[in-house]
């Protein structure tokens, strides 16, 4: 079923990214981790869907919050990202997805781990934290090209320094903030040692990102002798535009 | 009566190419599990048919590389709404595993290292429908893509292709796999546009 949403507020997260808010009316409510699947359609009748993840915390207002990424050579997410204006609709459905999804009654502890723009289901992981009063431990490894690539920094730099139960490691792959410790470099071994929670605490991983990242981490964190029904993956490819 | 989206002309695909409702054309290969990728050994690698209660027929990879094997070219459609055309695979047709073997079951269920599962009618792994393949484009499968063999099922969703087969249950009745569990469709015919239950 189609649902119709109307654009409320834009917000630039970075040079190529946007946070789209959406009323929707008839929105049933959703889980943190789940995606909608967005339809544009031509005055012609050619229409075009993609996947995009859902960023904020389920809550009462009927509203949803996108973040999209712009892919160079996409067909949907340049229209999404430069093209669409407060007071437009846009055609929906969703919520969907059953497995990488958080929900408030977990209390073991969270590992997240996000590649580039595979920050946005797990940000709406740490909103529904935060809007569940839930204290289940939560640790965020972001691993991203350069510090402007970061989405969503103010409310990360709050929440590191406001929430000791959430913590942040930032991982750079191209350029790093001066004096950064790590050189840029892709994530290994190393930094999953330092910077995921150890197996012994039994924690829930959710690693989002551009496939090789997703297998590199999934990989490494399988040797180290989590179960891998406890690692729960979602991958994009280069056409994928998910997210 | 959809919503138009105003100022968008989108890119349509070349007119003779003809896609399930809702896909779009890709030229890459992209991935998507649900976990981590499982790395199956040759030595440990089997394949098993059974009723449930009793294994009915199986192979180690020596025995199941001995068996014909077909190059078959088809179509993929995955349900994240991409398509790939004219992809060549090597594999052992479900025909020739089945062959001998009488049952009246009506499903299966197909089940992967990794524990995934996805539940099939079984006359759709019959009549050249289907193949346990362990080559793409010529090369042996990556893991990723489901190495050292997948199913591969073209005239469904790719989610019916399990990657990493090892074994079918034969069933009596359709019982939902993992994501026919977890919202998408029993069945999953991408003409149809059978993505999610209720469809």
């Amino acid at each position: 079923m189609w649902r119709v949403g109307t654009v409320v507020a834009l917000r630039d997260e970075t040079a190529t990214a946007r946070t789209i808010t959406l009323e929707v009316p008839d929105w049933p409510g959703h889980a943190a981790g789940q995606h909608v699947d967005l339809q544009l359609t031509a005055p012609d009748g050619y229409s075009a869907v993609r996947s995009y993840s859902i960023a904020s915390a389920p809550n009462s207002q009927k509203r949803i919050e996108l973040t999209v990424e712009r892919l160079p050579n996409g067909e949907v997410s340049p229209y999404l990202t430069q093209e669409v204006a407060v007071g437009d609709h846009l055609e929906l459905r969703g919520p969907i997805g059953g497995w990488f999804v958080w929900r408030a009654q977990q209390t073991e502890p969270i590992q997240l781990i996000a590649g580039g723009s595979g920050i946005v289901p797990l940000m709406a992981m740490i909103r529904s934290r935060a809007s569940a009063g839930s204290s289940a431990p939560f640790r965020l490894l972001y691993s991203v090209r350069e510090p402007e690539a970061v989405f969503y920094r103010d409310e990360l730099e709050v929440l590191a320094h406001h929430d000791d139960s959430v913590s942040i490691d930032y991982a750079y792959t191209r350029a790093s903030p001066r004096n950064w410790p790590r050189p840029p470099a892709r994530i290994d071994a190393a930094l999953i040692a330092s910077a995921t929670w150890p197996s012994n605490l039994f924690p829930t991983f959710y690693i989002c990102g551009p496939t090789s990242f997703v297998e590199t981490a999934a990989g490494l964190l399988s040797a180290n002798g989590n179960s891998p029904d406890k690692i729960k993956t979602e991958r994009f490819g280069p056409t994928g535009e998910r997210k | 009566m959809p919503t138009i989206s105003r100022g968008f002309s989108g890119r349509r695909s070349a007119a003779d190419v003809k896609l399930p409702p809702g896909q779009y054309l890709t030229t890459d290969f992209p991935v998507l599990s649900a976990g981590p990728t499982p790395h199956v050994p040759l030595d440990k690698w089997e394949f098993a048919i059974s009723d449930g209660a009793n294994v009915l027929r199986r192979w180690d990879w020596k025995s199941f590389r001995e068996l014909p094997s077909e190059t078959v070219t088809v179509d993929l459609h995955c349900v994240t709404r991409w398509s790939k055309l004219g992809t060549t695979w090597e594999g052992v047709s479900l025909d020739t595993l089945f062959a001998d073997l009488n049952t009246d079951a009506s499903h299966v269920m197909a089940h992967s290292y990794g524990d995934y599962t996805t539940n099939l009618p079984l006359n759709d792994l019959r009549n050249k429908q289907a193949w346990i393949a362990f080559r793409f484009n010529g090369e042996d499968l990556a893991p990723e893509h489901g190495g050292p063999a997948r199913l591969l099922v073209p005239h469904l969703y790719l989610w019916k292709s399990a990657k990493w087969v090892r074994g079918i249950t034969l069933m009596h009745h359709d019982k939902p796999g993992f994501w026919e569990s977890l919202g998408y469709h029993i069945y999953g015919d991408p003409w149809r546009e059978q993505r999610y239950s209720g469809e």
